[in-house]
């Protein structure tokens, strides 16, 4: 009886959860059929569902722009910002986890609150200085800055994970007589790396749809796929078939890297919020 | 194992290849004409083995961003600009752009359409090359238009057009009258409300920088445009721009559409589901000797700090040039060729014939004069713009109250009270008003 | 129990991150504050001292207090659609259901979008009048579709933003759920309190510090969005849609005023201190161990 109950109950919350599902995903699935239809399909009426499956807008977009430099320039400058910023970060999270002072929580509201200052308003001094240092559309100038727009939320991630580290481990490995570099290598870090795998990949994703300085940093050889994407958004003439091309081609590697690793993702995605 | 030479041996002659050759980059906007272009690059590298081109193809707001916060900063991203005739005087009279004059001996300057060349040039020297220049004009429908009752002249009054959108319109139909720009943007709806103005007897500035949004003739202007708007208009107006309105004509959903002169190929072309129904007339007036029809070319240019500036010169010349408009005739046909920027051009029959347009298009260009926009006189140059700095800020904003008073947030009378505040500020800001 | 050594230590670990922390956030500052002092039209490039002009003409722009209340009606509203969808699709997800794994990578995906794609996706393809989903819908069960961004602009925008956010906060919340012990949640049941009363009085205190958490990081985010306006509504019609980053993008991307675009940066660094420091001490509290 019991069991008949939860399996109707389960059902009804199993529709329930498609359905929220669905709509949710809905625009991104829309895209990807729009991207396989030709521009008269793309805005008919009524709508067409199921595309003509052309590949003509994809054919059509990697002739106009060459996709691979700009997917490379994207894994390049999101992949190497975020080690950066983890390299930079670890140490930095570890010290404030484990030796915690008065105003440690000062110092990272600190650090979060360097992320408010809106990138319009520096754009010209900034510009002026990648000008003078060279690093305009160069992949390692924006490396660079993503590094540092992003290097508070991961050193705050990092806090949160390892402050869950049971401090009894570290003194058990201290007793053991390792030293305090030992202690990062074979005892910490085997134990966060969870915690560091997540933060990778939500920095990754971060870096990878920064939107702003991106497009204004560069020009051609740095350009990364948001810039790809200004090629194809609001042209003369409606290409809503080109631009869905081009939008999936922009968002696919970020979308299936996240499915893929959706449950390292989840695992460490707390920010401290779970005790 | 010969596997490894052979590597070598092309990797040297790639070096050799790249260290002969220069790379010029070009950045332009991502409408059709320029990704033609684009697509033609193999005919300029073959005729200029030493040079090569890498594109930067982006959307008009980012590519205006892009390219200004560069040339103003000596940033030297670009070698080859594609810039409107709002930007040339601005940055010619700053020294950020090189004169164009190796153009090269055949490139005929003087067969560039006056009204064009003026507009790109600064003492008697060309600063930037016509790519393809529009006007504005009526495009209509010759089957609705019958239906009416009317006949379309070729150069229709204001009043006309009002009639004509009264009876054109057809609710049940889903037919509206009139299309025009409602987005909000300095070249969205302030490009065609400004240029309205124009043949209304109004003006942004008067001599002395003295903003005129108080004058009678901005109130006939704005409230004749909403009131129409309202009456013939189609749904949600206020968001619609350019391709908005292009996709309501191309599936017959306008009566009559006012917008740039580039659109009649469009709405002519093989999307179009009236290419057949489409007859054109000159942007209409009020009597008063201005037609509300704007000037606009996008053009080539250096900037200044260019180490590049020879090859990009040639670059130019090749896309700029007579023999650029056969290569497209050759490959997609006359009515596809860049417009406007010839005389050439207007007296080839192949062209005459294949596009049924030219004649309206060439006569509207003619008939704008961006040093004299309007009746009264005016302190700046443009038609459908004012070219100073400022008036991108400017423009955008009056565009957010003129599109409010289109969507009935805002009465005619605080949209223009506001935008005459607005601009007051900013002349004053910028120190045009003492 | 920390000794002098592994203070002395941690301060040599953290000096990195500080260190160039400092840097990014000093540098960029010193130049703005010092280009908010000058009449400087990135197009005129003759500058001279402007003294408190910028300041007070971003202060006064007609626009300047209406994008203060858009900034807030568009953090807030995007929070509260966040949160209270985070909760509730939480809850959902942590149901035993069938194809679960699929269905989290569903309702994860918007997260992965770009803004910029996001705006134009919904933009084009579904908030169009003419040509959006939704006006077809609208179309089939005869209603007169709806101008979105014309009628609704702000709306509109926080719609999309909060798709863009809502698996964030999804997801944080839905951790934060598996955490609560099943012994604590058969205990409530088995004391006889029905699902309404458990989720007031066990879930969500459990979920308090996940709530703060989300708030904290997506205001940190949403405080600047502006590509999102200028892809969909240019910050119109009037004002409706102008937050205060878009105000800025104005000053600085279209008028090239960097001038009053400094002075703009500088009032906004300001103002989200303020929020940060209110938000610090409504919900900050959450946050100590």
């Amino acid at each position: 009886m019991a069991r008949q109950v939860s399996t109707r109950r389960k059902l009804a919350f199993t529709a329930l959860a498609w359905i929220v599902a669905l709509i949710l995903f809905f625009p991104i699935l829309w895209t990807i059929l729009t991207s396989f239809k030709t521009e008269q399909e793309a805005i008919a009426s009524p709508p067409m569902i199921i595309p003509s499956w052309t590949i003509e807008n994809y054919i059509e977009v990697q002739i106009r722009s060459d996709y691979f430099r700009h997917f490379f320039n994207s894994v390049w400058i999101s992949v190497g910002s975020t080690l950066i910023a983890l390299l930079i970060a670890i140490p930095s999270a570890w010290a404030m986890a484990f030796t915690p002072t008065p105003r440690t929580k000062d110092v990272l509201m600190w650090m979060l609150s360097t992320k408010m200052m809106p990138a319009v308003g520096v754009l010209v001094p900034m510009y002026l200085i990648f000008r003078d240092t060279g690093a305009l559309d160069t992949v390692w100038g924006l490396t660079i800055v993503l590094t540092l727009i992003n290097l508070p939320i991961v050193i705050w991630m990092l806090y949160t994970y390892f402050r869950e580290i049971p401090v009894d481990i570290l003194e058990a490995a201290r007793m053991d007589g390792a030293i305090l570099w030992k202690e990062l290598v074979y005892v910490l870090v085997p134990m966060a790396v969870p915690g560091i795998a997540s933060t990778l990949l939500l920095n990754v994703i971060l870096a990878w749809n920064e939107a702003f300085w991106t497009i204004n940093l560069t020009a051609s050889k740095a350009a990364p796929l948001t810039a790809f994407i200004s090629s194809f958004s609001s042209p003369q003439g409606l290409f809503w078939a080109k631009l869905s091309a081009a939008s999936t081609l922009a968002i696919a590697p970020i979308l299936v890297l996240g499915w893929l690793s959706q449950k390292q993702l989840v695992r460490g995605l707390t920010f401290g919020a779970v005790k | 194992m010969r596997l490894l030479p052979l590597l070598a041996g092309s990797m040297l002659l790639a070096l050799a290849g790249s260290a002969s050759a220069e790379t010029i980059t070009v950045a332009t906007v991502n409408n059709g004409d320029m990704i033609r272009m684009q697509k033609l690059t193999d005919d300029f590298t073959t005729k200029n083995p030493d040079i090569k081109v890498e594109w930067v193809t982006l959307e008009e707001n980012v590519l205006r961003q892009r390219v200004t916060t560069d040339i103003a900063t000596k940033g030297g991203q670009y070698d080859v600009l594609t810039i409107g005739t709002y930007e040339v005087p601005i940055w010619a009279k700053q020294g950020w752009l090189l004169p164009l004059d190796n153009l090269g001996a055949d490139y005929d300057v003087n067969d560039l359409l006056p009204a064009i060349r003026n507009g790109l040039s600064m003492d008697g020297k060309l600063y930037a090359a016509p790519f393809y220049g529009e006007s504005s004009m009526v495009m209509y429908r010759k089957d609705l238009m019958e239906k009416a009752g009317l006949t379309m002249p070729d150069a229709p009054t204001w009043d006309f057009i009002r009639q004509a959108a009264d009876k054109m319109t057809d609710k049940a139909a889903g037919i509206s009258g009139i299309c025009l720009r409602g987005k909000a943007g300095w070249g969205e709806n302030m490009a065609f409300l400004t240029a309205m103005s124009n043949s209304f007897g109004a003006r942004w500035f008067d001599e002395s920088w003295k903003p005129q949004f108080d004058q009678p003739e901005w109130k006939d202007t704005l409230q004749f445009y909403v009131d129409m708007m309202n009456a013939d208009g189609p749904q949600g107006a206020s968001s619609n721009g350019f391709n908005e309105n292009l996709a309501l004509f191309q599936q017959g959903k306008c009566g009559m559409w006012i917008d740039a002169t580039v659109a009649a190929s469009f709405v002519t072309g093989k999307d179009s589901t009236v290419a057949d129904k489409v007859g054109f007339a000159l942007a209409p007036d009020k009597g008063l000797g201005k037609r509300g029809n704007w000037l606009w070319a996008w053009s080539l240019a250096i900037p200044a700090g260019s180490q590049k500036a020879a090859s990009a010169e040639k670059f130019i010349s090749w896309a700029t040039d007579k023999a650029y408009l056969e290569l497209v005739a050759s490959k997609e046909g006359w009515a596809n060729v860049p417009p406007g920027t010839r005389t050439s051009l207007y007296n080839n029959p192949q062209y005459q014939a294949a596009a049924p347009f030219a004649k309206m298009t060439l006569d509207s260009i003619n008939a704008a004069d961006p040093t004299h926009p309007t009746v009264k006189p005016v302190p700046y140059v443009g038609v459908q713009f004012v070219a100073i700095p400022e008036f991108q800020g400017i423009g955008t904003t009056v565009g957010q109250l003129f599109s409010a008073a289109l969507a009935g947030q805002m009465s005619v009378d605080d949209a223009l009270k506001q935008a005459q505040d607005v601009t007051t500020r900013e002349m004053t800001k910028a120190g045009y008003i003492k | 129990m920390a000794t002098r050594e592994s203070r002395t230590l941690a301060r040599i670990m953290m000096a990195p991150s500080v260190i160039v922390l400092l840097i990014w956030m000093i540098v960029p500052l010193v130049l703005t504050l010092w280009f908010s002092f000058q009449n400087y039209n990135l197009l005129n490039p003759i500058t001279s001292f402007a003294g408190l002009l910028n300041y007070q003409f971003f202060v006064t722009d007609p626009a300047f207090l209406q994008s203060i209340g858009n900034t807030l009606l568009l953090v807030g509203g995007v929070l509260l659609i966040t949160v209270v969808g985070g909760i509730l699709l939480a809850l959902l997800l942590d149901q035993p259901i069938f194809g679960q794994g699929i269905v989290r990578i569903l309702v994860i995906s918007p997260f992965f979008i770009m803004p910029p794609v996001a705006a134009l996706i919904w933009k084009n393809m579904l908030m169009h009048p003419g040509y959006g989903i939704f006006a077809r819908i609208a179309e089939t069960f005869g209603f007169q579709p709806v101008d979105w961004f014309a009628q609704f602009p702000l709306f509109s925008i926080i719609l999309i933003v909060a798709w863009q956010w809502l698996p964030f906060a999804t997801l944080i919340l839905l951790t934060a759920l598996q955490s609560l012990s099943e012994e604590q949640k058969e205990a409530a049941e088995m004391d006889g309190a029905n699902a309404l009363r458990r989720f007031i009085y066990i879930v969500l205190p459990h979920l308090a510090r996940a709530i703060t958490v989300v708030i904290l990081i997506q205001t940190i985010f949403l405080l600047g969005i502006f590509a999102e306006v200028l892809v969909t509504t240019n910050g119109g019609p009037g004002y409706n849609s102008t937050n205060l980053a878009f105000l800025v993008y104005r000053t600085a991307l279209l008028s090239f005023d960097v001038g009053g675009a400094s002075a703009g940066g500088v009032i906004a660094v300001i103002l989200a201190n303020i929020v940060a420091i209110f938000l610090m001490r409504a919900v900050g509290r959450n946050l100590d161990a």
